[in-house]
């Protein structure tokens, strides 16, 4: 069934890449036909990987495919470009196109009347086109290209409003701190084409399994891990995430919480027969997850800007992705992965709405029933928020269930009980922001209303997949995503009825606790504040990290500029001109040797010659000899 | 030259159209080079002193046909970059017209000669153009046009004495004199001997190719140049350095290099992270990328001691990349800089707003820079590395580093100038328009081009370097770092 649609993946890659091209070139005078064009070339990728997806899953293809084209080739190095179908890419293929898809028709109302319209697209167009290239891609080269496209895509999105310095210090601050996980992924990366001679990830795989030098896999484990701790934020590189929050809130929903930083987690997955390889760097893997996924949780406890909190909340779930692959679930990973597309995406997206509606005011504390204004973005945020909580039978608790019974059946009790307390606070998070901005009292923004049909309608269908993507994972449809996803050294857990029990329930818990103090306020979250006010600041300041960097930075980083700048004019450039200045002194002495003559000049003349040849014959000649 | 001095419109044309039918021809070339039998082609020959063995030859292969296509078009584009040029006109296009004969003809001929004599020809214009052209800022343009020439000519001072040494030395073994560059490659000279002469190649080419601690001359020289010689400077002729130093350094001498090489890696690595440091602490936007091309030169030089195929093709594209990219931003900046009259980054801001298609060129000048691939520049760099780490491995780590610096002296920089909030004392800046947009489509395509289709480019230099590393036989070097 549908073979044919593998021949045509490629397209997948180009169709948005040609967008880009039309519109940069030729058609951004005219807005509304640059948006057909962006959306009309995602739709169609959307089209041929839902066909791809069914050929993969329904039409029972066995093998993975393959196809590539020479790129840079030469003896001793060897980058193609291309594509690389099974359970895995099908999976991402759909997901991406279909957020991307979905994203960009919600743009239309979103970005409307922006005078950066064209440009939105043509960006959307590049970031479509190299997520999907990144996917697809069938060798680490390949990857590391589009890696840094989408990295390309992020920083112009996020600096999208330029105008404003905050943007564009955002979009500053995310490209170089994902070079910093850039520089390790990219060691990486050398260090594989040098050992194994293949940047080609079935090669690769190949080679790695006979190969025994558990210390070099180690070292290039790590360096590859800090490509992902770039891309997917994880603790000590996160700090851009947030930050990123400046671009369009469309843009924070695609990019910024259901794709690109997903990416990372993407990486680990497609080169889990190399991290695999190791249990110290799955260790690694597992312990920065799980850390990175309690910490943001607990920002996130206390921030009031509704993408902020967002923010952190999808730097608490990339955590527990990331964990999850640590600890060998590599299909709980996935399964969480996408599942968080879907709601993350819903969440940004309802987010936008309000902003959208609200004048541009992200404060909750400013927001307050806006269920009475606004009752399709309140009713699909709850859903999102519910399947973020993990609330049976929503398709958060089937992915976060499948994450916390891998830890807790692999005997990780540590982490199982870290991404338990992560579980409760995630769910009381986003049922503070709730009950602040969506019920709770009025607290102006008289103005607010529902939004139109183009951003409402991608709201409904988000809600509908955050509700039933989870049964792909299920016992409902027997797991059917763990067959089509999975690789050798993943492990899978038989269903244990306790976690699932506990882990609804905390989530249960967490509701009740927000909706007490937030709803019903039995507790005054005022008094909270004052109680624990060391704390408070601590994490509303988000643990001073980013004071931290920035100090470090422009002492070490913007010092040693500085004092080299220095050197160079004072000392290399100083010893020039001293040299100089002697020549000047020496020149003056000499100037009584010009005499004028011609006679004089030719004697100099000769003599110099001789002086040379001589010293050119004598050098020589020793040489020689 | 036989114009009359006060047709300035035709001078223009004249250069323009001379410019354009080099380039085609360079394409030309580049096409019909046939692939399958590799070696020199296109080679034409006439004797012309005998007695020193010197003929006028001329042909190209896979390493100097790129440098050929670089340096037309960026000469094309120059012309049109000097559009504006109001002031002694005639004597402007004269000047810039031999400097890129001259130029190009380092690049053609398989002369040693004939490749010393061009490159002689080039440094007079040079001196003159800055002299008379240039501006000043930190610096006169007098002490920038000393400067730069009196390094340009202390370096073809130690070349000129390495190359009578290898004239005495190759007619000493082969009984007749000779100057042709693959016939004195064959030649088996004494290893001491190679040292020798490599040092004085070393330090001539090293010092035009702003190599640690002699660079000096680069940042100052580029920031006094008027905007078509620093485009032309850095651009092409920086790279006669790199292009010498694999021409007649490796080609001839390859038992010196062996040895000299790690000293050239390891100030290499000097000018990688050192400048790139310096760069950030700069705020007039020719100094910043006078010192980024110092810094990219480090990558060349890498790619160049590695000795190896791989890095040796890195540092070829490296070079080809870098030009394009360093004058598509020189001629952004001198576009800038006659509407602007300054420099200094902190009086920019927000200029996306007024100016966007001069923050289209920018934009892709930087991300260039900062090896994003899709551009030409990543090929050069990931290349570079993959070579560079064969054979050494702290250094290439540590110039890997140059990664996230350069970033984020780029981003910095490109943030301060062309985003923010509009400026209105900017208002009255008008965009590229007309013959300003040559360069940037011409450069743009070119950097967007080679980056999305690196075999264009890289199958070429593959066939001139497989047959220079076929000579240099398995070299053992590195091996200590």
């Amino acid at each position: 069934m549908f073979a044919w649609s593998l021949e045509l993946a490629w397209l997948i890659v180009l169709l948005p890449f040609a967008a880009f091209a039309l519109i940069g070139l030729f058609l951004h005078r005219w807005p509304r036909l640059s948006a057909s064009v962006s959306i009309l070339a995602i739709g169609l990728s959307f089209a041929l990987s839902v066909l791809v997806a069914a050929h993969v899953f329904l039409g029972g293809m066995q093998e993975t495919f393959e196809i590539s084209m020479r790129w840079l080739a030469m003896p001793g190095l060897n980058v193609d470009m291309g594509l690389l179908i099974d359970g895995l890419t099908a999976v991402m293929l759909i997901v991406v196109t279909l957020v991307a898809l979905l994203v960009q028709v919600y743009s239309l109302g979103y970005m409307h009347g922006d005078p950066g319209f064209s440009s939105y697209y043509a960006y959307q167009s590049v970031f479509a086109g190299s997520m999907l290239g990144l996917v697809l891609a069938n060798n680490f080269g390949q990857l590391f290209v589009f890696w840094e496209l989408v990295g390309l895509a992020s920083y112009l999105l996020i600096g999208f409003w330029f105008g404003r310095h905050s943007a564009k210090n955002a979009a500053v601050k995310a490209f170089v701190t994902n070079r910093v996980g850039d520089f390790g992924l990219l060691l990486g990366i050398l260090f594989l084409q040098i050992i194994f001679g293949t940047l080609n990830f079935n090669g690769l795989a190949g080679e790695i399994a006979g190969y025994t030098n558990t210390a070099v896999l180690i070292a290039i484990s790590i360096l590859l891990l800090a490509g992902p701790i770039g891309k997917s934020a994880q603790f000590p590189l996160h700090v851009w995430l947030p930050d990123a929050m400046e671009g369009p809130t469309p843009v924070s929903a695609l990019i910024h919480a259901a794709t690109m930083v997903a990416a990372g987690v993407y990486l680990i997955a497609r080169a889990f027969f190399i991290f695999s390889s190791t249990p110290e760097a799955m260790t690694l893997i597992a312990v920065i997850g799980g850390f990175t996924a309690l910490f943001a949780a607990t920002i996130a406890l206390v921030q009031n800007d509704i993408k902020r909190i967002l923010a952190y909340s999808t730097l608490s779930q990339l955590g527990y992705m990331v964990m999850a692959m640590g600890i060998g679930a590599m299909t709980a990973g996935m399964f969480h992965l996408m599942t968080h597309a879907f709601f993350k995406s819903l969440l940004f997206l309802g987010a936008g709405s309000v902003i959208h509606a609200m004048a541009d005011e992200q404060d909750i504390w400013k927001m307050g029933r806006l269920k009475d204004k606004m009752p399709i973005t309140t009713w699909t945020f709850v859903i999102g928020a519910l399947a973020l909580a993990g609330i049976p039978p929503l398709s958060g608790f089937w992915s976060k269930d499948e994450i916390l019974l891998s830890a807790f059946a692999g005997g990780h009790i540590v982490l199982y009980l870290l991404g338990t307390l992560v579980a409760f606070m995630t769910a009381f998070y986003m049922f503070r922001l709730i009950f602040v901005a969506f019920f709770g009292t009025n607290k102006g923004g008289e103005e607010a209303h529902e939004s139109s049909a183009v951003m409402t309608v991608p709201l409904i269908i988000l809600a509908v997949l955050a509700v039933v993507a989870g049964f792909v994972g299920s016992p409902v449809m027997n797991y059917a995503f763990g067959h089509f996803v999975t690789y050798p050294g993943a492990v899978h857990y038989e269903p244990n009825t306790v976690v699932m029990v506990i882990s609804g329930l905390v989530a249960i818990a967490g509701i009740v606790l927000a909706w007490a103090i937030y709803q019903k306020q039995l507790i005054s979250h005022l008094a909270l504040r004052q109680r624990f006010k060391v704390i408070y600041d601590l994490l509303y300041h988000k643990y001073y990290i980013d004071e931290i960097y920035q100090w470090l930075g422009e002492r070490f980083v913007y010092g040693t500029a500085k004092v080299l700048f220095w050197f160079d004019i004072y000392v290399v450039n100083g010893i020039v001109n001293g040299i100089a200045a002697l020549t000047g002194g020496a020149g003056r002495v000499l100037r009584y040797t010009e005499t004028g003559q011609v006679q004089t000049y030719a004697a100099y003349m000769l003599v110099g010659v001789i002086v040379i040849v001589g010293l050119v014959m004598i050098a020589g000649f020793t040489l020689l000899i | 030259m036989l114009l009359p001095r006060d047709n300035e419109k035709n001078i223009k044309i004249v250069a323009a159209v001379s410019t354009l039918i080099s380039l085609i021809l360079s394409v030309w070339v580049w096409l019909a080079y046939d692939r399958s039998l590799g070696g020199i082609q296109f080679v034409e020959q006439i004797p012309w002193v005998a007695d020193l063995g010197v003929s006028f030859a001329l042909g190209v292969d896979g390493i100097s046909i790129p440098m050929l296509l670089l340096t037309n078009l960026i000469g094309f584009s120059a012309v049109y970059a000097s559009w504006r040029v109001a002031d002694r006109v005639k004597e402007f296009f004269t000047l810039l017209l031999i400097l890129i004969t001259g130029v190009m003809g380092t690049f053609v001929t398989t002369d040693l000669f004939i490749f010393f004599l061009f490159y002689e020809v080039v440094v007079i214009p040079i001196y003159l153009l800055v002299i008379m052209f240039g501006s000043s800022k930190r610096v006169t343009k007098e002490y920038a046009g000393m400067k730069l020439t009196i390094y340009l000519l202390i370096g073809s001072a130690f070349l000129l004495v390495g190359l009578i040494a290898l004239f005495v030395q190759s007619r000493a073994l082969l009984g007749y004199p000779c100057m042709d560059i693959f016939t004195l490659a064959t030649v088996e000279f004494p290893i001491g001997f190679q040292i020798f002469v490599f040092i004085l190649m070393a330090f001539g080419f090293g010092t035009l190719l702003s190599m640690f601690p002699f660079h000096a001359w680069s940042p100052d020289g580029y920031a006094g140049a008027p905007t078509a010689v620093s485009m032309i400077h850095a651009g092409v002729l920086k790279k006669i350095g790199g292009y010498g130093l694999i021409r007649i350094g490796l080609m001839i001498l390859p038992g010196g290099a062996a040895y000299i090489a790690p000293i050239i890696a390891v100030l290499a690595l000097g000018n990688v992270v050192y400048a790139a440091f310096i760069c950030l602490s700069q705020k007039d936007l020719k100094y910043i990328v006078g010192y980024s091309s110092v810094s990219h030169m480090g990558y060349v030089l890498i790619g160049i001691a590695a000795l190896n195929l791989i890095s040796i093709n890195g540092a070829i594209i490296m070079m080809f990349a870098h030009g394009v990219m360093a004058a598509l931003f020189f001629s952004m900046i001198g576009n800038l800089y006659e509407k602007s009259h300054t420099r200094n980054i902190d009086d920019f801001g927000g200029l996306a707003h007024q100016m966007p298609r001069l923050a289209t060129g920018f934009m892709i000048a930087g991300l260039a820079s900062l090896g994003l691939p899709g551009m030409v520049n990543f090929i050069g760099e990931f290349t570079i590395f993959i070579g560079a780490f064969n054979t050494y491995k702290v250094l290439t780590i540590l110039a890997v580093s140059g990664i996230i610096f350069t970033a984020l002296y780029i981003l910095r920089t490109l943030g301060a100038v062309l985003f923010g909030p509009r400026k209105p004392e900017w208002d009255h800046l008008e965009d590229l328009k007309g013959p300003e947009m040559v360069p940037l489509v011409v450069l743009g395509a070119s950097i967007i081009i080679g980056g999305i289709a690196p075999f264009t480019l890289m199958d070429l230099i593959n066939l001139g370097v497989g047959d220079l590393v076929a000579q240099l036989g398995s070299l053992q070097i590195g091996g200590m770092f």
